[in-house]
């Protein structure tokens, strides 16, 4: 694991979306890769310019429907058959139409369970720390009215010099830079 | 549409006619300090303190007819034979079917990319958790021994005791107990965004450790977001035909049963249309003095009253269709059983149950919601719905008590009286609905901010704009 210290990133500052997706642009078009857009609310130009379209999300959340579906189908047909049988008016012990609904039921508890927290997970959520908290400006802004572009130390084409001449030419609200 | 309403009303849309959804003049900044200033205010408002007290005293009823039930058992209610199922049934049916509007705004109506439903869907989702916390209340004491209700749940057991799956009251607790739990996550994973607004924001540490914690260290990366944007509308997804079982379900435990008046194929339907006519009234209940109190007359507009009228009077006209096949039915299906239960609900002893019904739900409802005047009227709607949340408990009431007192023996017939401790409950859950919904204005944002911010003019990205052309100009 990385030593953490240092510098995390240098962080532009912009008053409206459509700055941050242009400057969002142009850092992808030469060359940056370790960035990330942080907004006050959903800005799918920013994830375009980012080239971030997929994610996961779905995959995880159909996985845990299938498991609930399997899980409660089994569990009473289990139960019914053989831990419990009962006979009640007649009725074959595997009385499948009448499991549908529980296993339906528990279709959507797991999936809805799976979308929710596998979102935080893929997120890597909850994450009380971060670096850009340490930013004086990100607090103020990042979940309120500003816009942020953060180009990270991490990528190869980053130099501190270098990367705020780069940020700077956006007309940037400011850039500063972060430590860890 | 064409409208009455003078031309420069800056709340209507000239092109349109159409009221805004947000007030003109808003930015970020604004709906985020006035939404935010609400629950990071020092000043709580006195009316805020007068009306918790009021909602608290009514609330201690639960806790003293809860107390004595479990001390004497549920004979001091009104259930008997033949009326097994009282006021427990009809509260646990009224209060579910209250919560299906908070889902119905929050899921169907994000799936159909109707965003005006932005700013009401916060708080109608709190009322759906608060109302299935008043409904799952009922089921949970009636049955007797409430200490053994985890029996209801599979578990492995030493009596070697499992639940029976062909009985629909087994099938309610899969069905309930899946909407308390996605409820409740929806709404969660909804506030994590505003959360991190209200930690940012806030000035008091105990504030800002609290809501820091609660925000999961949200801090609006795009990657997130995208994430994010794709469970929320999973949830939405997968909470859209979740709502409409649940309701179904419900209806099962009576449609399952060989008794006239329940023992019917349109009851999942007409079930869930009278579950989302209440809610949404429920909802007008709410947002209109809500609206008034905080000034948040920009940002739920008359709009959004119109827009709540117009479901009530397409779900109030789904609910008087299903009123009129059981008619027809009892009429049609030519059974005996079926025509005495009908005329015993509309000419028995218990006639005015089904008028009060007819009259509130059907008749006032239904024959002014077509003018656009009495929509926008918002001392009218308010007024409006109280009448329509009496009319759906008269329902329930009538489906639960005129079906079963009258039953198919004559020798076996009675009458069903709800005693005190019926109505002292029934009292108490409005108390605890409205402690709880009191808390939730206070403590948390009732308005997604996020939401809100996504309406607003200033999101819109000028991609080949003059502004864009520019920067490149000067850059390159």
């Amino acid at each position: 694991m990385p030593r953490r210290e240092g510098i995390y990133g240098l962080l532009a500052e912009f008053n409206t979306p459509g700055e941050l997706v242009h400057a969002t642009e142009e850092a992808r078009r030469v060359g940056y890769r370790r960035m990330e857009c942080y907004t006050p609310y959903p800005v799918e130009e920013a994830a375009e310019a980012l080239h971030f379209h997929k994610n996961r999300v779905p995959l995880v959340c159909l996985l845990g429907g299938l498991m609930g579906v399997t899980t409660a189908f089994l569990m009473e047909t289990w139960i019914a058959v053989w831990a419990y049988p009962l006979n009640i008016a007649g009725r074959p012990l595997f009385s499948w139409p009448a499991f549908i609904i529980p296993a339906y039921e528990w279709t959507i508890l797991f999936s809805g369970l799976s979308a929710a927290f596998g979102m935080l997970a893929l997120n890597g959520l909850p994450q009380l720390y971060h670096p850009l908290f340490n930013a004086p400006n990100f607090r103020n802004g990042a979940t309120t009215d500003k816009f942020f572009l953060c180009l990270e130390a991490t990528d190869p084409q980053f130099s501190p010099a270098g990367t705020r001449n780069f940020l700077e030419q956006f007309h940037a609200v400011s850039v500063v830079e972060v430590d860890h | 549409m064409a409208t009455k309403q003078p031309i420069n009303d800056p709340m209507v849309d000239p092109r349109t006619g159409e009221y805004a959804v947000i007030a003109p003049g808003h930015n970020f900044k604004s709906v985020t300090q006035k939404i935010a200033g609400l629950v990071l205010t020092s000043n709580t408002p006195l009316g805020w303190f007068f009306g918790l007290m009021v909602a608290g005293g009514l609330a201690t009823l639960v806790a003293i007819s809860v107390t004595w039930l479990f001390l004497k058992g549920v004979g001091i209610w009104g259930v008997t034979m033949p009326g097994a199922w009282g006021f427990a049934i009809i509260n646990f049916v009224w209060w579910i079917g209250i919560g299906h509007a908070g889902t119905l705004i929050s899921a169907i109506l994000l799936l159909f990319k109707q965003t005006w439903r932005n700013s009401i869907n916060r708080f109608a989702e709190a009322m759906t958790i608060f109302a299935v916390v008043c409904a799952g209340m009922f089921p949970l004491i009636h049955v007797g021994r409430p200490w053994l209700g985890y029996w209801l749940f599979p578990y492995p057991n030493t009596m070697n005791v499992w639940p029976q799956f062909r009985s629909p009251l087994a099938w309610d607790v899969f069905a309930v107990s899946t909407y308390a739990t996605i409820s409740v996550v929806f709404w969660y994973i909804g506030m994590i965004p505003d959360f991190g607004t209200l930690r940012d924001r806030a000035t008091m540490p105990l504030a800002r450790y609290s809501y820091g914690i609660l925000s999961l260290g949200w801090r609006g990366s795009t990657r997130h977001w995208i994430r994010y944007e794709t469970a929320s509308l999973l949830l939405a997804g997968l909470s859209t035909p979740l709502v409409l079982s649940v309701h179904t379900v419900i209806s099962f435990d009576f449609a399952v049963a060989a008794l006239a008046g329940w023992h019917t194929t349109i009851f999942p339907p007409y079930f869930v249309a009278g579950a989302v006519y209440s809610g949404f009234a429920m909802v007008l209940t709410l947002a209109i003095p809500i609206r008034k109190f905080y000034h948040m007359e920009d940002l739920v507009t008359l709009r959004h009253l119109d827009n709540m009228a117009k479901v009530m009077l397409a779900t109030g006209s789904i609910v008087a269709y299903g009123y009129g096949m059981e008619v027809f039915m009892s009429w049609y299906s030519a059974s005996h059983w079926e025509f005495f239960m009908m005329w015993n609900r509309m000419f028995g002893p218990m006639w005015w149950g089904y008028w009060i019904l007819i009259l509130t739900n059907i008749a006032i409802p239904l024959t002014t919601l077509w003018s656009r005047k009495l929509r926008v009227n918002v001392g009218y709607l308010f007024v409006l719905s109280f009448i329509v949340n009496i009319g759906m408990w008269f329902e329930r009431f009538v489906i639960v008590v005129t079906s079963l007192y009258r039953e198919y023996l004559p020798s076996s017939w009675g009458t069903y009286v709800a005693t005190k401790w019926d109505y002292m409950l029934f009292i108490g859950t409005w108390g605890l609905f409205t402690c709880l919904f009191l808390l939730f204005v206070r403590f948390l944002p009732m308005i997604p901010m996020s939401e809100i911010r996504m309406m607003l003019p200033q999101t819109k990205i000028n991609r080949r704009g003059p502004d864009a052309e520019t920067v490149i100009e000067e850059t390159t």
